[in-house]
This record gives structure tokens, sequence and C-alpha cells, in this order.
């Protein structure tokens, strides 16, 4: 076995694992350094192009500038509302639906026709424009609520759920209901209980679901102090391209150089939350990309 | 053993709010799409507006941007899935072959992270990376690679690569992380006794490994049939501009851009409904698929 360990052929295969899983390290890390470094250098270092991964002339003056942006923190407060809100929402549907649907038929004759509909709905849509319309006929247009009621089922997290709810042993289920457990008994005291990864997955999900779309808002809101924070830097974006399609002058350039640095803070502070929910959702993502993979 | 009737009430009231919410924000946008068929004015409603027919369905295969939007999308969809599925297995190899067990929890950490991240905030980096005077031109004029700064993001030429390569960047690691899960599954005694008939290492990786990993590929390359039409919209909306319609415009920013900057409602939703329709089918084809050759039924 040493020998083999160290035969030439290991030895090289070896190197050659290393240095491809370097590059692949730095071209994953490359950008986000690079935005990080930006955003704590000075403006003429990064309009002269001479920050790449090292912050040059280091300032916090972005930041501080930042904190005078009065909607960057309005947007913020509005993506945090409608994560707390809309993961709320989604978590008490998701168990809700997931627990009657993981019944057999034998126990629950109408399981069938409930999951058509679920499946239903997955294979098929009206298109976006149809939908904004059922948006604003219900007069949602402008309100939190157009953010996290149309998205208010998801409906493939609802099914991993009702899989990982069906894997949980029978003889548990049983013993309880020979306690004479009611149905919402066993829901939350028995099989949120014995969910709690699970559930801890989806609910990751939601959140970084809910923190990174930006089109519902784009469409939805029209009130710019409403805008979620996505939405409201990509507004800044489309501004920028714009100047760059009608041909630059000198001015407009600096303009748009000078903003270099304070746009990487915005992208730096608004990636925080989702770093911060990261080193969790790491722990339990594998669980919950095999938990779908679970067959019936 | 079960004499007694259950009592389903509760059941039927579980469902209940649940259901509420796809009625009303799933399928009654369905009914929506008879709008396809009108000419259709917010104003008059759905009962004033006037019936056309097939019109707008004639009207969008006459215009020359149907043809090419079809087209971009098939092309930036499939390399994408091409790109990124092989770029994929291509890690999770590497991550097995790794033994640096420090080395590759680091490595997966920062290879997973971007999949997290939204295209708002990975389109506003790689904008600045692939500027004229961004750290990439920089890079690829100083190896000399290339002689002058190129606008990636702003020639036709370019435009498509961009696409694919940044999602495949996106995408890569976590799109390794059920090859790694299957991986994890190779029975180690077939190393062992490869190694006692004198196989090196790229030996196991060709007749060990990826066998082993066989099954799951064909699964994931059947269930990416489903997506064939969704080139991703987040990221070219984010990313293109008028410059480059001609090879950046897909379906979905097609239907946006009719739908809610011209107002032209009727047409947006024949294209939508259009592209509905061949999901549908290749939805239920990869599924077929699936089921058929990596025996996978998620339902």
């Amino acid at each position: 076995m040493r020998k083999q360990y160290h035969s030439l052929e290991n030895r090289i295969v070896d190197a050659v694992v290393l240095i491809l899983t370097a590059f692949l390290f730095i071209l994953c890390i490359l950008p986000l350094l690079n935005v990080l470094a930006l955003s704590f250098s000075g403006k003429e270092a990064a309009i002269a192009g001479k920050v790449s991964l090292i912050p040059v002339d280091f300032t916090l003056d972005s930041y501080r500038y930042l904190l005078q942006e009065k909607r960057f923190f309005l947007s913020f407060w509005m993506s945090t509302k409608r994560v707390m809100l809309g993961t709320l929402i989604n978590m008490i549907l998701i168990v809700l639906m997931a627990y009657p649907l993981s019944l057999e038929v034998r126990q629950f004759p109408s399981r069938n026709r409930y999951m058509w509909l679920l499946i239903f709905t997955m294979l098929f849509s009206g298109g976006v424009v149809p939908w904004y319309f059922v948006i604003r006929g219900l007069g949602l247009i402008d309100t939190i609520w157009a953010l996290v009621l149309p998205g208010a089922v998801p409906v493939f997290n609802v099914i991993l759920i009702i899989n990982f709810f069906r894997n949980i042993p029978k003889a548990i289920k049983e013993s309880a209901q020979l306690d004479g457990i009611g149905p919402m008994g066993m829901l939350l005291q028995i099989l949120i209980p014995l969910s709690k990864p699970a559930l801890a997955t989806v609910a990751l999900f939601c959140i970084v679901n809910h923190w990174n779309s930006f089109f519902d808002g784009m469409i939805l809101i029209n009130t710019p102090e409403k805008l979620p924070l996505q939405t409201y830097i990509q507004s800044l974006v489309i501004r920028i391209s714009d100047l760059s399609q009608s041909g630059l002058s000198a001015e407009q350039l600096a303009e748009k150089m000078s903003q270099r640095t304070f746009n990487a803070a915005k992208i730096v502070i608004s990636t925080i939350p989702i770093l911060v929910v990261y080193p969790f959702l790491q722990r339990y993502f594998v669980t919950g990309i095999t938990l779908g993979s679970v067959k019936e | 053993m079960k004499t007694k009737k259950k009592n389903t009430l509760p059941y039927h009231l579980m469902l209940l709010p649940g259901v509420i919410f796809l009625l009303v924000f799933s399928i009654a946008p369905m009914f929506g799409v008879i709008i396809a068929f009108q000419d259709f004015i917010p104003t008059m409603g759905i009962k004033g507006s006037e019936w056309v027919g097939l019109d707008n369905f004639k009207y969008m295969f006459q215009l020359p941007d149907t043809w090419l939007i079809f087209r971009n999308t098939l092309v930036i969809a499939v390399g994408k899935m091409v790109l990124t599925l092989a770029a994929s297995i291509f890690f999770a190899i590497l991550l097995n072959e790794l033994r640096l067990v420090k080395v590759k929890k680091v490595v997966q950490t920062v290879a997973y992270l971007p999949h997290f991240l939204s295209w708002v905030i990975l389109a506003t980096i790689f904008r600045d990376m692939l500027d004229a005077n961004g750290i990439i031109n920089q890079i690829l004029t100083g190896l000399g690679i290339l002689k002058e700064p190129v606008v990636f993001l702003g020639s036709n030429v370019t435009f498509q690569p961009v696409m694919i390569l940044s999602d495949a960047w996106k995408e890569f690691g976590y799109g390794a992380v059920i090859f790694i899960a299957a991986l994890a599954g190779i029975n180690t005694e077939l190393y062992e006794a490869a190694e006692m008939d004198g196989a090196g290492r790229l030996r196991k990786i060709w007749h060990i490994t990826l066998p082993g990993i066989r099954q799951t590929i064909v699964l994931v390359a059947t269930l990416n049939i489903a997506g064939v039409l969704n080139a991703g919209f987040d990221q070219i909306y984010n990313l293109y501009s008028p410059i480059v319609y001609r090879t950046g415009d897909v379906i979905d920013t097609y239907v946006y851009r009719m739908g809610f900057m011209n107002a032209q409602f009727s047409l947006a939703t024949a294209v939508g409904l259009m592209k509905s329709a061949v999901s549908f089918l290749l939805i239920f084809a990869s599924y077929k698929l699936a089921d058929k050759f990596a025996n996978y039924r998620i339902f």
C-alpha cells in the first residue's frame, strides 16, 4: 500500500488536483474579495483601477457615506420585515399542508386530489402579466403583502417536508394515535419536533429567497421608500448603465467611477445577512438536497 | 384493524389556507391567459376588451424578434446546463481526490456561496469587473491575451459566452453537492479491489468513480431538460442593455419589456403562453425520462 501511495502517478495526480482546486478556489473568491477591497479603498485608487484584492489607501469613507444614505437603510428595513413576515407565513403554510398530504390515501381519501392541485400549480403558470393583474385587482400593489402573499406557498418546499414527514417511523405516529392525540397535536407535538433539521433547511431557503428577490419589488412596489433592498440596489445599477449607453461624457464617467467604492460598500452590507445565515445553511442544505430525492 | 371511520375534516381545514393562496395567486392567473386572445386594455377589463382570436399569435410569429429570442433562449440555457453540469462533475471528482480534509472544507464553503447571492449583487460585481478598465481586462491585457480591452457586456460576440460562464461560476459548486453525496455512496471495497489489480488513480476515476455516479449524472441531465426555456431572467435582466438585445434578449426579458414597459399586455401574455406550453411538454418529457433511466420520481 505504502509503495503505491508514493508512486509517481499518485504524486502527479495529487499535485494536479491541488493546483486545479487552488485555481477554482481563486476563481470563486476573486470577485468577492475584489468588491470587499474596493469598499475599503480610497476613491482615487479605485478610479485608477489600482485595487485588486487588497484595499489601497485604506479608508472607511464609503461606509461613512453610506450611513448618511437614508434610502439604503429604509430598504434594508423593508427587506428585513419582508423576510420575517414572509418566512413566517411560508413555514406555517408548509407544515399545515405537508401533514395531511403526508398521510396515506386510506387515512385521508382526498389526499391525491390536493396533491394534484399542488403539482398542477408547479407545472403550469399563467405568466407574469395575468399574475400582476390579479395582485393589482386585490389592491395589494405598493404594500408589503404584495411581496409575501403571492409566494406564500412554496410548493417545492412543501413536497420536501411531505417526504420528510412520510419517513418518520410509523410506530411513533401510531403510538401517539393510540394515546388519543388529535391531528393538530400530532403535527405540533410529534412531527414538528422530529423534523427540526428539515424545517430549518426549508426556513433558510425561504429566508434567502425573500432576501434575494428583486423582481416582485420592481413591478409591485411604486413608492421609492418602500422598495426592498435588492430592488433598490438594482434601480441604481440600471441608472448607471443608462449612462454608459448614451456614450459617456468626461464628467459622467467621473461621476460613475466615483460611485465605485460607494456601490461596493452597499454590496458588502447587503450581503451580510446572507453571510450570517450561511454557516447554518451549509450545515443543512446537503440534507435538503438529498431530501428531494426520497422516493415515494 | 382500523375500524372506526376517520373524521377527515381537520385535514381539510389544515389545507384550506394554503389552497386558497394557490387558487388566488396560481390558478386565477391561469384564467388570465385568455387576454392572449384579446386586445386587452386594462381599463376595460377582460369583459370589455375586444376578442381577436389568434391574431396575437399570428403577429408573434411574424415578428423577426420572436425567432431571435427563442434562439437566444435556447443557446444560453443549453450552454449553461452543459457547462454547469460538466463543471459540477469535475469539481465533485476533484474534491473526491483531494486528500487534505481542511482544504476541502474551505474550498467547499467558498464554492457554494455564490449560489446564495442574488444576481442583483453579482451583476453589480460583474459589471464592474467586466468593464473596459475593470480587473478582468487588466489581467487579460497584462498577460498579453488581449491586445486592447473588450467591453464584454456591450458586445454581441461576447455577451452569450459571458452569460454562460458567469452562471456556471455561480452554480457549479452548489451543483456539485448532489454528486458529492453520490460519491460518498460508492463502495470503498471497489477501490481496494482495483488497487490489488494494480489500477492507478486515473484508472480508478475512470472505471469506478465515474460509473459510480453515472445514475446521478443521467438524473440531473434529464431533469435539466425541463429548464431549456429558462435562460435566467434575473441574470440577463441585470446584465444586458439595448446594445446586446440581438444576442441577449430571451423570452422572459422580452415578455417583461412588452408587458410592463410597452404595455402590450396581450402580446406579452401570448409569448408567455407559448413558453408555458413548450415548457410543460419538456417537464413532462424530462420526468418520464428520469423515471425511466434513473428510476426517480419526485411526486
